[in-house]
C-alpha cells in the first residue's frame, strides 16, 4: 500500500518519462513551533505564505487535524504540504475502512511519513517540507504524548518540543530554557506566544497573524487566527541618529 | 628602485597580486581559510551605561583553536569594542583605532567619544570594500551618554538599545527580544548579557565555553573576565598529577658531547666568528 503511494507520486511526478526534480520551492510557509504540555501537544504557526520574497497569502492554514488523535504543522512548499495532506487521507480512510476498532497514532503517522519523505529524497524529489507531527493516544502506559519532526531529506526525531525553519535559531534557546513537562494550557500559550513575537521581530517573511491549535485525548483543535501585540516604543528607537550622524 | 632610499610602503593592503590570484583559482588552486571567531557577541544599555558580552572559543573550521580568548577589546578606558569575524581583522582594526583615539586624547585634552571610534571603524572598514572581515559591537559611555553600535564588514552601522553579533547572533538575539526593557539595573543587565551569551553557547556551535561580561558607566569600567564558567572540566582527579622519577622505566642510558666543552671564562669565540663593525 506504501509501495504503491510512491510509485504514484513518482510516475504522477515523472510524467512516465524523464526525471522531473523539485528544485526550488515556490510558495512558501514559515516556521512551526510545537511542544508537550501537561494535556497533550499544542502547535503553533503563521498564516501566511510567501511567493519568494512577495508576502502572497496571508490567510494559510498550516496545521491539520490527521485522524483522531494527531496534528501535522508543515513549513516549506505549500503544494507539497497538499499533496501530503491527500496521502494522509488516504492512508486514514483505508485505515478507517478496516473496521477494526483501530485507529493509527502519531507515532504510526510520523512513521509512515518518514518512509515517504526519505523514499522521494532518494529518487531526487523531494517532497519541499519541514513537518511537524505531534498527537496523544492511549497506549499501555496511558496517555501517550507524542511530537515529532521529520524534513525534506528524511531526518527525524523526537522531542519534547520543535521548531522548523527560522524557529530553530530563535525558537529552540528559548524552549530549550523554559520548557517543562508540566505546563498548564495557558503558561503553554504564554511561552509559544514568546517564540512567535520573536520570530515576528526577527523574521523577515512572518506576518501578524498566528494560529494555535492543541491536540488531547478529547480531540484536535484548531483555534482561529489571531495577532500579537508587539511593543516599538524604545526611547533609543526615536531618533537613533542623534548622537551619530550618518547612523540608522 | 635605484640608489639607496626605498619608497615608504603606501600602508595597507595590495591589491597588486589580484589578477595573478583570480587566474590561479581558476586553474584550480584552492585558496586558503581563515581564522574565524565563530561568536556570540552581545551589547545592551542599561540605566547607567553599557554591559558588553561575549563568548570565548576561537574555531579554525571544525576545530576549536583558542579555548578562552578575549572578544571584548580596550578602545579608550571608556570605550570596549566585541569582535566577531576573522579574528586577525577584529584584533588588527581594534587595535588601530585605539591608538589612534589615543593619539586625538593627546592632541585634544578631552575624553574619547564613542562617535569618534564608530566614525574611525566605519571609515576604514568601507575603504576595503568588505575585505576586513569585522563584524563589532561597540559601547561606551563620554560626556554625551551611554551608547551602543554596532559596525558590519562593510562598514555601515546601528545604534541600538541592544544588539548581537556573530554566528550565534540569533540564539542571543531571541533571549534579549523576549526579555530586555529600558531602564535595567547593573544586576539585571549583567543578568540578562550573560543568559544572552550563554544561549549562545549553548545553541550554537561556533560559541562556546565562558562569558566574558564588560560593564562601563560613567564612573567607570568594569572587566569582568570569565564572569561565567559554564563549561568546566567535568572530571578532574581530585588526587592531582604527580610525574617523580620512577614513573618511567628507564631502560638504556647514553650521554654525548655536542659540542666543545664551554671554558670558564665563558664560551669561545672562533676568529672568523668575531662580527665584522663598521661596514
Amino acid at each position: 500500500m506504501d509501495g504503491s503511494h510512491a510509485n504514484a507520486a513518482a510516475a504522477a511526478a515523472g510524467g512516465g518519462e524523464g526525471t522531473q526534480r523539485t528544485l526550488n520551492p515556490y510558495v512558501t510557509g514559515n516556521s512551526v513551533i510545537a511542544m508537550k504540555y501537561k494535556d497533550g501537544v499544542i502547535m503553533a504557526c503563521d498564516t501566511g505564505a510567501s511567493y519568494g520574497s512577495t508576502l502572497r497569502y496571508k490567510s494559510v492554514e498550516r496545521i491539520k487535524a490527521v485522524g483522531k488523535h494527531s496534528l501535522i504543522g508543515a513549513s516549506g512548499e505549500f503544494s507539497d504540504f497538499q499533496e501530503i495532506l491527500r496521502y494522509l487521507d488516504e492512508l486514514t480512510l483505508s485505515d478507517h475502512m478496516w473496521d477494526d476498532g483501530n485507529s493509527l497514532g502519531p507515532k504510526e503517522i510520523h512513521a509512515y511519513l518518514t518512509r515517504v519523505m526519505y523514499n522521494r529524497r532518494n529518487k531526487f524529489d523531494p517532497l519541499w517540507n519541514s513537518l511537524v507531527l505531534g498527537g496523544v493516544k492511549k497506549g499501555p502506559k496511558g496517555d501517550e504524548k507524542y511530537l515529532g519532526m521529520v524534513n525534506m531529506i528524511g531526518t527525524h526525531f523526537e522531542e519534547n518540543h520543535i521548531a522548523t525553519g527560522f524557529g530553530n535559531h530563535m525558537a529552540v534557546p528559548i524552549l530549550r530554557g523554559e520548557w517543562r513537562e508540566d505546563l498548564t494550557f495557558e503558561e503553554a500559550v504564554k511561552l509559544i506566544e514568546k517564540c512567535l513575537l520573536v520570530l515576528l521581530y526577527r523574521d523577515r517573511s512572518s506576518i501578524n497573524k498566528f494560529q494555535i491549535a492543541k491536540i488531547t485525548t478529547e480531540g484536535s483543535t484548531i483555534y482561529p487566527p489571531y495577532a500579537l501585540k508587539t511593543n516599538w516604543g524604545f526611547a533609543a528607537f526615536e531618533n537613533p541618529s542623534q548622537g551619530a550622524v550618518g547612523t540608522w | 628602485m635605484a640608489g639607496s632610499m626605498e619608497l615608504p610602503a603606501k600602508g595597507g593592503f595590495c591589491f597588486d597580486l589580484c589578477r595573478r590570484n583570480a587566474m590561479l583559482e581558476k586553474s584550480g588552486l584552492k585558496m586558503p581559510g581563515f581564522l574565524k571567531t565563530g561568536t556570540t557577541i552581545v551589547g545592551l544599555v542599561f540605566k547607567d551605561g553599557v554591559v558588553l558580552g561575549a563568548d570565548t572559543r576561537a574555531t579554525e573550521g571544525p576545530i576549536v583553536a583558542d579555548k578562552n580568548c578575549e572578544k571584548i577589546h580596550f578602545m579608550a578606558p571608556n570605550i570596549y569594542c566585541c569582535g566577531a569575524g576573522t579574528a586577525a581583522d577584529t584584533e588588527a582594526v581594534t587595535d588601530m583605532v585605539s591608538s589612534q583615539l589615543q593619539l586625538h586624547r593627546y592632541a585634544t585634552s578631552r575624553e574619547s567619544r564613542v562617535v569618534t571610534a564608530l566614525t574611525l571603524l566605519k571609515t576604514h572598514l568601507f575603504n576595503y570594500q568588505g575585505h576586513v572581515s569585522a563584524a563589532l559591537v561597540l559601547g561606551g559611555v563620554d560626556v554625551t551618554g551611554p551608547h551602543l553600535h554596532t559596525v558590519y564588514p562593510h562598514g555601515s552601522t546601528d545604534t541600538l538599545p541592544f544588539a548581537t553579533m556573530g554566528s550565534g547572533s540569533l540564539a542571543a538575539m531571541s533571549v534579549f527580544e523576549s526579555k530586555y526593557k529600558e531602564g535595567l539595573t547593573r544586576e539585571e543587565g549583567i543578568q540578562l548579557v550573560a543568559e544572552a551569551i550563554s544561549a549562545g553557547i549553548f545553541n550554537d556551535l561556533g560559541s562556546g565555553s565562558n562569558v566574558d561580561v564588560c560593564v562601563i558607566t560613567q564612573g567607570g569600567t568594569e572587566y569582568l573576565r570569565n564572569h561565567e564558567e559554564p563549561n568546566p572540566r567535568t572530571y578532574v582527579s581530585s588526587k592531582g598529577f604527580s610525574f617523580a622519577t620512577g614513573h618511567t622505566e628507564v631502560l638504556s642510558t647514553r650521554v654525548r658531547q655536542i659540542g666543545p666543552v664551554v671554558a670558564e671564562g665563558g664560551p669561545v669565540v672562533a676568529e672568523g666568528d668575531v662580527m665584522e663593525e663598521g661596514l
